[in-house]
């Protein structure tokens, strides 16, 4: 730990944790997180210092059990690659996330579980 | 009522434009053609309203370019629906004194530069490892989910195009003026399922402007003045991944405040211009601004019924962004379009009889939504 000379009359001294790196630790662990607004009661998805929906600032993080449900899914088709998934996830914990389904035959409706592809959280048929 | 009226419009050079043009160029040359389409001068302007994928402070641009030092400037960029933006705040800032006479400006040349270096960055970091090319596959992803509820087809949404086709063969500043069938659109190489090449907007350069003044002003210039009847925003999410439901758009909120505005209900429109950066774009405007209900969108545009001669309502006349231009930023073309055709000089063609047209324009990933009412007479 670096030692920092606090700033003078600095108003909000203690530091916090960007959400956007926090997330990514997760990742690295394998760990799907999100946010939980306690006064609102519902999932809030990207990670923010605010919730859109009550406003608050004392956003709680917490850990998704990995299963959802494929909202929405095209094939993206690239001149020089084979043909990719993106598609949108309907988490069970209530958040919605853009990823994609390592699969053939993805369709709307599908069980999926997340999986790590190098620290990126994909999913697999359930 | 808004008190405003469009007083000049202009598109500037248009297409594929000479190597070393630039996005002010555009904006600039289009200026002085509005400006001279209602016989103003760049020192009668003294409110500027401009935005650009390629331009981070536009309005500050436009005027060095110009020549022109604005008492009120407004660089809103919410996308394509930027100029409908515009027209709303335009009419506050002539309202409440601020500036008397508006020009709205647009330039790109995304074609010449090509996509991705005529943008200014913006990396997501929850978006950015699934390498998905955007905007297009949000808009896929909002197709296959309208498919998904609504079984709307590929051959509904090749409709848009065939449709847009259609008129951009009597626009002669059309891009794209071969003929197309639904069976061409179904053919052409995919993008992203269920949307192919021919269901994605052209990549184009060009700009336009706009002249807005009071409608009082507008009296006494050259041209026949297009009433703002009314005109509102509304947004809803920047990311995909954030709308609450991918078949359906705040044009709920933007058309519903528009029409309100206006005292007017969508059997009174006599003109769609409806931003087609998409082909299930329209679908989804149609039916969000009250031209049909949820999901029928797609048997709303079957049979031709929006093309030159079919039983609906003359949808995209200047063949749209699917056939017509498309630099990047769509929306000031569609007011341009609009105004052509209740001024009645829509040529080839004309819409016979239009005294009213709606403009909607979509920016981002569906994202900001902006519907304008604009009339021949101020009052209907």
């Amino acid at each position: 730990m670096v030692s920092r000379t606090p700033l003078r009359s600095r108003p909000y001294d203690a530091r916090v944790e960007a959400p956007a790196t926090r997330f990514a630790e997760a990742c690295a662990a394998e760990r799907l997180d999100f946010q939980w607004d306690p006064l609102a009661e519902r999932a809030v998805f990207y990670p923010r210092l605010v919730s859109p929906f009550s406003g608050t600032t004392e956003l709680e993080w917490r850990t998704s059990a990995g299963l959802g449900v494929v909202y929405a899914t095209t094939t993206v088709h690239h001149r020089e690659e084979p043909p990719r998934n993106v598609a949108l996830i309907d988490l069970d914990e209530g958040f919605r996330m853009l990823s994609r389904v390592e699969a053939t035959g993805v369709r709307i409706g599908m069980r999926v579980q997340v999986a790590f592809n190098e620290g990126t959280p994909v999913f697999l048929p359930a | 009522m808004t008190g405003v009226a469009i007083a000049g419009v202009a598109e500037s050079e248009l297409g594929a434009v000479a190597p070393g043009t630039t996005a002010l160029d555009l904006m600039g040359q289009a200026s002085a053609r509005a400006l001279a389409d209602c016989g103003l001068e760049a020192k009668d302007v003294d409110g500027l309203f401009a935005a650009s994928g390629q331009l981070a402070m536009a309005t500050v641009s436009l005027g060095e370019y110009l020549g022109i030092r604005p008492r009120h400037g407004d660089s809103t960029n919410v996308g394509g629906a930027s100029f409908v933006a515009h027209l709303a705040h335009a009419a506050a800032a002539i309202a409440t004194g601020r500036c008397e006479v508006a020009l709205i400006a647009y330039g790109s040349t995304q074609r010449l530069l090509g996509r991705a270096s005529a943008a200014i960055g913006e990396r997501d970091p929850y978006e950015a490892p699934f390498k998905a090319p955007m905007p297009v596959t949000a808009y896929a992803l909002a197709a296959a989910r309208h498919m998904h509820e609504y079984a709307t087809s590929p051959e509904q949404l090749a409709e848009v195009a065939v449709s847009a086709r259609a008129w951009a063969a009597r626009n002669p500043l059309a891009f794209e003026r071969e003929p197309l069938t639904v069976e061409d659109v179904l053919a052409a190489p995919r993008v992203a399922d269920p949307l192919g090449v021919r269901d994605c907007c052209l990549v184009t350069d060009g700009g336009a402007a706009a002249v807005v003044v009071s409608a009082e002003r507008a009296a006494s210039l050259r041209r026949a003045p297009v009433h703002v009847l009314g005109v509102a925003e509304a947004q809803s999410h920047r990311h995909i991944a954030s709308m609450p439901d991918l078949t359906v758009t705040a044009a709920r909120e933007s058309g519903a405040r528009a029409f309100a505005e206006a005292g007017l209900t969508p059997g009174d429109v006599d003109l769609l211009m409806l931003y087609d950066a998409f082909t299930i774009t329209p679908i989804l405007f149609l039916e969000d601004l009250g031209f049909c209900a949820k999901g029928e969108g797609g048997p709303f545009v079957e049979g031709g019924r929006t093309a030159p001669g079919g039983s609906g309502p003359p949808m995209n006349t200047n063949g749209g962004g699917l056939s017509y231009q498309h630099p990047g930023m769509y929306g000031l073309l569609e007011v341009v379009e609009a105004v052509r055709q209740l001024r009645g000089e829509g040529g080839e063609r004309q819409v016979q009889g239009a005294e009213v047209a709606l403009v909607h324009a979509n920016g981002g990933v569906l994202s900001s939504q902006c519907t304008a009412l604009l009339g021949a007479q101020a009052t209907t």
